[in-house]
């Protein structure tokens, strides 16, 4: 087994239904994503084409309908027994594997009764169990590496969208993830404010860190992605470099949307 | 590699150039004044009646405000009042999270207990609580259905006061159960997902996450119940309970033949502790309210107030232009 060939993402057959019966909808027709490990892989498409979806079955918020996958190797969220049979994991280790996975929201979804030093504290102290005087000293560490160290003690209601963002970026790096994933972060800020959050997200990429990135940045996905994948109505239409699908996009529908965006 | 935003943009930095303010002559408004003048003489009325008239004997009242029962009626009150509040607080998280469970057997029990104890008159749960050493004249500690291993006399065990407290307890946390509920729903579901995605297990996200922030929505009508049992406690001669202070008092009233003096001073005692609960209940909300606009009042997308601090936290926050006319845009 050689673990340097092991993908950080391999989805495979993904279908993901909401609902039953009459009203289910189909949102992920069987999705195949791979994404390499220390790579920047951006997934674009119009809104409602099941790429947030995809995103968070990645780190189980979503519990997929059928398919499979598998982060580092290891299969989310169920196991197979010596009899090959298949067995939904106990809540506590689903919690575990997710501790390993960042995730940027839209909204940032700070909480609120915390301060932005305490927010990046607060989840290596409660599931890690390290000591509080060390998650604060490595939240502060973190905070100063987002650009926010005098922001420190400000409540989440006391800080910019774009500083809110960062702090999120900087909680969820908190938990040592190998993956990070991002759902449209910067698509709830305001123009001005988009620039110092994709800079940070920059700098994540540079120092080689793995990244899954919904946007609408077409411009962050030409400069940082390694790969760049266009969903619509719950399939992958067409994937690949982002010279490639950007500047020559052989699906009409991809044409279509990017004339619409650029 | 760490990012440097523009030094703060000074709020309420030292104004320059402030123009002249408009000097134009107010509304007339003959009305507010005629208003206002009216309201003093009534409230003067008012005073003067209750003063002036000598059957209300304040003299008397001024006596037994102090007097050794009375006060001891009062340390009752107050054992009531905070030791039932304080188990239906426990009794009433318990249900809103099994109401919240994803398992029928606890949802449907949960409901049950509300729908019978907010569906049932108070003052007949105190005297059903009264009469059980009559209904279960032994309790025993067994297996369910099995062997029994200690046995009580009910009337050890269940005193006239335990009765009373667990009486109000009980009834209380069913309407408790529903301000925690409306508590719990009022929290954003982001904050749990963040927590989720985060590797917090369901009970250590309703402790650290849901729960703080749930306590905004639930101290405000929950300070409410408190005051209202203060006043319920009174209820408790139908257990009977009679040291408390209605009864107290009304007892010294009934063997001087004074009743009115001796209710207004168990309403004194009653205003006098409902004055204290108001200022414990503000700091309460403030300590809940942090990271809200600094507001007892809450609420996030609320109010003007909140509107401008989040304007004023944008400006601090020093990443937009320094223009005080700028608006939040939502």
């Amino acid at each position: 087994m050689t673990t340097t060939t092991t993908p950080m993402v391999e989805a495979r057959d993904v279908h993901k239904v909401f609902g039953h019966g009459e009203g289910a909808l189909h949102v992920l027709r069987g999705v195949d994503l791979v994404v390499p490990k220390g790579s920047v892989t951006v997934v674009l498409g119009p809104s409602g084409s099941g790429k947030s979806t995809l995103l968070r079955c990645l780190n189980e918020l979503e519990q997929i309908t059928a398919g499979s996958v598998h982060v580092d190797g290891e299969l989310l969220g169920y196991r197979h027994d010596a009899k090959g049979l298949l067995h939904r994991l106990h809540p506590r280790k689903i919690a575990a594997q997710r501790s390993r996975i960042g995730m940027v929201f839209q909204r940032f979804h700070l909480f609120g009764h915390m301060t932005a030093l305490e927010n990046v504290a607060e989840a290596p102290v409660q599931v890690r169990g390290l000591s509080k005087a060390a998650a604060r000293a490595r939240a502060a560490e973190l905070l100063e590496r987002v650009g926010l160290s005098d922001r420190v003690d400000h409540y989440p209601a006391q800080l910019s969208g774009g500083q809110q963002q960062r702090v999120a970026i900087a909680r969820a790096l908190a938990m040592d993830p190998e993956l990070m994933l991002f759902d449209e972060p910067t698509s709830a800020l305001d123009p001005e404010l988009v620039g110092e959050v994709l800079a940070v997200m920059q700098d994540l990429a540079r120092s080689g860190m793995t990244m899954v990135v919904v946007t609408h940045e077409i411009g962050f996905a030409r400069e940082v992605a390694d790969h760049v994948v266009f969903m619509d109505d719950g399939v992958v239409v067409e994937q690949g470099p982002p010279a490639q699908v950007l500047d020559a996009p052989s699906e009409p529908r991809l044409r279509e949307f990017l004339a619409h965006v650029l | 590699m760490a990012l440097t935003t523009a030094p703060g943009a000074a709020v309420g930095g030292p104004p320059t150039d402030l123009p002249e303010p408009l000097n134009a002559r107010p509304v007339p408004r003959p009305g507010r004044w005629l208003s206002a003048a009216v309201m003093l003489v009534l409230a003067a009325m008012v005073v003067h009646a209750l003063v002036t008239n000598p059957n209300f004997r304040w003299d008397t009242v001024w006596l037994y405000l102090r007097d050794v029962n009375v006060v001891r009626g009062v340390g009752w009150t107050l054992v009531l009042t905070f030791g039932s509040m304080a188990i239906a607080v426990v009794l009433a998280v318990l249900l809103a999270i099994m109401r919240r469970s994803d398992n029928p057997v606890m949802r449907s029990v949960s409901w049950a207990y509300i729908w019978f104890f907010r569906g049932t008159p108070i003052y007949t749960q105190l005297v059903f609580w009264g009469l059980i050493s009559v209904l279960y004249p032994r309790l025993s500690l067994g297996v369910p259905f099995g062997p029994e291993f200690f046995v009580f006399d009910t009337r050890d065990v269940i005193t006239a006061f335990w009765a009373a407290l667990v009486g109000l307890a009980l009834n209380e946390a069913a309407y408790l159960a529903e301000i925690v509920r409306a508590g719990l729903g009022s929290v954003d579901p982001g904050q749990a997902q963040a927590a989720r995605a985060l590797g917090m297990t369901e009970p250590r996200i309703l402790r650290r996450i849901v729960l703080p922030q749930a306590m905004r929505v639930i101290v405000p009508p929950t300070g409410n119940e408190t005051i209202s049992m203060l006043k319920t406690t009174s209820l408790v001669v139908a257990v009977p309970f009679t040291l408390e202070i209605t009864y107290a008092t009304s007892a010294i009233g009934t063997r001087t033949f004074q009743p009115i003096p001796l209710l207004i001073v168990a309403a004194l005692w009653y205003l006098l502790i409902t004055s204290v609960l108001m200022v414990g209940q503000y700091y309460v909300e403030r300590y809940y309210g942090r990271g809200f606009d600094g507001g007892a009042t809450g609420g996030r997308r609320g109010g003007p107030g909140g509107r401008l601090s989040r304007q004023a936290a944008i400006r601090g926050a020093g990443t937009t232009k320094d223009d005080p006319f700028a608006e939040v845009t939502p």
